[in-house]
């Protein structure tokens, strides 16, 4: 069992990463839409971010040096990912309810990568592991996964409860979202039963990280944490081919669109890439787009429809 | 959430199933109780003027069966047949939305705001059309998008019972479409849901790849903005029907008016070549508020800047309402606004009070305009600023001693970053300048954004007033609260962009908020002149608006 246990997990992280990268290289490879830019916009010098200005504000604009803050920026999207601050101001009720769900998440996962480190210093430096410092890990490893569990389950139920019962959530509430949340409720459930109730002939969880590293698959796996590693490794093969993937879309939501404020006059790729859009052949069927599948977007773009006297 | 939201969302509540209902009947009735309440002297609802009902006739012919109102007018189709070569027709154009040969231009926002909405509501509360109408489903910002993603996802996607199960599933037929040509008219586009959002999901773009989407595929836009708009100002170079001669006529009038009233000759110069600024003005101005492109020839040639209009087709008129609804529109005028520049061979163009301008022309079509046309833009904000900072005019703030507010308009600040300049122009001369709360980038649609303002068939006005405008009103009422009872005292609210003040001219007039109140409008530029010592004193005519 230990064996097909190891092998769903190797599979399940796989199946996340290359899910994660295709979603993401889908994204990247749109092509660049026209700016759509929405402010404050935090790239901007500190001055203007405060009132939410552009580099429009100053006179001869074009002329200046393009001045970027990239530290705002960091700052502002630090802000957003670990404490959801646009939930915070915007929805406070349900930040309540996300924000343990979400800081859940990210303790698990520090914890994991944590029990990662414990297990590669186990197998290749033991040494390390052996005094203060490996006590300290391990310590940290059993808290970040303690509490994230606890804060994510309780973030998944207060998340549930209100999509099942708030009316503003209610209609636009699909079975899958249900089915979403209760999957978490699942997989931490056993994952935290499965340890909890372990019993003593069973190794704890830096055993099984070393087990799964050097592919070990004598170590036996309480039969309850076993169920919860197998549904753990289906949800995180599973979120990112849902919408819970905004992990990856929200860079670009962010980056690319609500921020991307670059002037074509400041980009010599960007002038490439739109004359090779200008080059596409659309096929849109409104008689005054006079689109016929051979003419281009610049084609169409300098001709009049309301030239020598044609219709509409 | 408060029990009057829960009532109101109760009495007001339409399922996403509703959509494809096929009895013929509009999904929401609203009465003025229904409403958001306003603040004094507006708070008794029973005072309210009462809706005025979609006129018969148009019943008869259109498609009625969103809400008490109807802007598009869709022709009812005479046959089941019919009916179902639209739907075909629609599925055609949603498939397009998502191919890059044919929606290059929006193609990543439109896939990311399809795919990432966590359906979280957090967009809801900001939107003012939705706590307007008393928090009715139908105008939820999430509401259309919900249904656009549905089918994103069962039609694009062709996800199936999976697709269903994930995202909810959606019936598909002629009265949803009709239905949702009509529900992408009831979204100002100011993006203020965006804003909020978490994930960065905007409703904004969805209602306007929706307006997209019918128009370029089916050829069903609103009238105002299509045939007598952009189509309009193809044809003979202006959306207000005017052609290079009469828009001449009409500055040269407008210079004569104001040089006779400011005591200071004015002359507008056209067709300058090397000139340092073009000047392109919402030609709206010219017919409906000539004080403002008088009062801006005052102030460039009071400053001494090398400017000029243009009578190139379009080069006079800064609108491009294709910004709103039709990508090949709005690219065709923007291109022929870069060529009346790039003819006249001037340094940069300043866009005058006009917000969508403004956003069409600087940002969406600075990757339309290639090489040689993409010439600089630059917001008349920014221009006047500079003016009014260096000292080249002799200003006195006194002869402006009245209350002043400021309206932001959205284009031009949450979606352009234009905030400070009018504002800070407005510190050195008006004394009483209070500013509306929130504002800046935190703003509220005046209403009539993404052509409402110029939007008026059936009924649709009583919808943009009772609706649309409800929030801005409200702001503006509660900026004035300290002296709106006194109709000694005029009031002002500056709105630097033709398409608000469009619209606060006929909220105003609706609710006889300058008969009643004192409570009048106008733009940037008319505050300057009448505050300048060598212009005759009283610039700003209050009645005549």
């Amino acid at each position: 069992m230990t064996a097909l246990v190891f092998a769903i997990l190797y599979a399940g992280l796989a199946a996340f990463l290359a899910a994660s990268v295709v979603r993401a290289v889908m994204y990247a490879r749109q092509p660049l839409h026209l700016r759509w830019e929405l402010y404050p916009v935090p790239h901007e010098p500190p001055e203007r971010v405060a009132h939410g200005g552009s580099y429009f504000e100053e006179p001869g604009w074009w002329k200046k040096p393009r001045k970027v803050n990239r530290l705002t920026e960091l700052k502002f999207m630090l802000s957003e990912m670990l404490f959801l601050k646009a939930l915070w101001e915007f929805n406070r009720g349900l930040w309540f309810r996300s924000f343990p769900f979400h800081a859940g998440l990210y303790l698990l996962i520090a914890s994991v990568k944590l029990l990662i480190l414990s297990a590669l210093l186990t197998i290749f430096w033991p040494a390390a592991m052996a005094g203060t410092f490996g006590a300290v890990l391990g310590g940290l490893v059993a808290v970040c996964g303690a509490l994230g569990a606890f804060l994510a389950m309780i973030g998944a139920f207060a998340l549930l409860l209100k999509r099942l019962r708030d009316p503003d959530l209610k209609n636009y509430t699909a079975p899958g979202d249900i089915f979403n949340l209760l999957f978490f409720l699942a997989a931490f459930g056993l994952l935290a039963a499965g340890y909890l109730l372990r019993g003593p002939d069973y190794p704890g969880t830096l055993a099984l990280a070393v087990a799964l590293f050097t592919l070990d698959t004598a170590v036996p796996i309480p039969p309850l944490m076993a169920a919860g590693l197998v549904l753990t490794a289906l949800l995180i093969t599973y979120i990112p081919l849902t919408h819970m993937a905004h992990y990856v879309g929200k860079y670009f939501t962010y980056h690319a669109i609500r921020w991307d404020d670059l002037p074509a006059s400041r980009a010599q790729e960007i002038q490439r890439k739109i004359a090779q859009y200008l080059a596409y052949k659309p096929h849109w069927s409104a008689p005054h787009i006079r689109a016929d599948g051979k003419k281009t977007w610049a084609e169409i773009a300098t001709t009049n429809p309301q030239a020598g006297g044609q219709a509409k | 959430m408060s029990d009057e939201k829960k009532k109101r969302q109760t009495k007001n509540f339409v399922k996403l199933s509703d959509m494809a209902r096929e009895d013929g009947r509009p999904l929401l009735h609203l009465e003025n109780d229904d409403l958001m309440p306003l603040p004094r002297p507006l708070d008794d609802p029973s005072q309210e003027r009462p809706w005025r009902p979609i006129p018969e006739s148009a019943r008869e012919k259109y498609e009625c069966i969103l809400d008490d109102t109807v802007a598009v007018n869709v022709p009812k189709p005479k046959t089941k047949e019919e009916e179902q070569e639209l739907v075909k027709k629609f599925l055609a154009g949603l498939d397009k939305l998502f191919l890059k040969e044919d929606n290059w231009t929006f193609l990543q926002p439109l896939v990311l705001s399809m795919e990432c909405c966590v359906k979280c509501q957090t967009c809801s509360d900001a939107c003012h059309i939705y706590e307007a109408s008393g928090y009715s489903e139908l105008y939820r910002p999430t509401y259309r998008s919900e249904i656009m993603r549905r089918l994103y996802f069962k039609y694009v996607k062709h996800g199936g019972f999976l697709a269903a199960f994930e995202h909810g599933d959606i019936k598909l037929n002629w009265p949803l479409v009709a239905r949702l040509i009509e529900l992408s008219y009831r979204c100002n586009l100011c993006r203020r849901c965006a804003q909020t959002c978490p994930i960065g999901v905007d409703n904004g773009l969805i209602a306007h790849e929706l307006r997209k989407l019918f128009s370029q595929e089916m050829g069903i836009a609103a009238k105002e903005i299509h045939d007598n708009g952009s189509m309009l100002q193809l044809k003979v170079g202006s959306s207000t029907g005017m052609n290079a001669e009469v828009v001449k006529d009409n500055i040269e009038f407008i210079d004569e008016e104001i040089s006779e009233k400011t005591g200071i000759e004015v002359h507008t110069p056209w067709d300058v070549e090397g000139a340092d600024v073009l000047l392109i003005h919402n030609a709206g101005e010219i017919l409906a508020w000539p004080e403002n492109p008088g009062a801006f020839a005052l102030i460039l040639q009071r400053a001494g800047i090398s400017w000029t209009m243009s009578s190139e087709l379009a080069g006079y008129d800064s609108v491009n309402y294709g910004l709103w609804y039709d990508d090949a529109q709005f690219a065709r005028v923007a291109l022929k606004h870069a060529e009346a520049a790039r003819k006249l061979k001037v340094k940069r163009i300043v866009l005058g009070e006009c917000g969508h301008a403004h956003k069409a022309l600087s940002v969406i079509a600075d990757r339309i305009l290639l090489g040689e046309d993409n010439i600089p833009r630059e917001s008349a904000m920014t221009l006047l600023h500079e003016i009014v900072m260096s000292g080249k005019l002799k200003l006195d703030p006194s002869r402006n001693d009245f209350p002043v507010t400021l309206h932001d308009p959205c284009n031009l600040v949450r979606l352009m970053g234009v905030v400070n300049p009018q504002r800070e122009i407005l510190h050195k001369i008006a004394p009483q300048f209070r500013e509306m709360h929130p504002h800046g980038v935190d703003n509220y649609c005046c209403g009539g954004g993404s052509g409402f303002a110029i939007m008026s068939g059936n009924n649709f006005e009583d919808w943009r007033f009772h609706v649309s405008g409800r929030k801005k009103l409200e702001q503006i009422l509660n900026a004035f609260s300290d002296c709106v009872d006194d109709p000694n005292v005029n009031k002002y609210v500056c709105a630097p962009c033709s398409n608000c003040k469009g619209q606060f001219r006929d909220i105003i007039a609706y609710y006889g908020l300058w008969e009643k109140y004192r409570i009048g409008y106008g733009g940037l530029v008319e505050l300057i002149v009448n505050a300048m010592e060598d212009v005759k004193p009283g610039f700003i005519d209050w009645e005549w608006h």
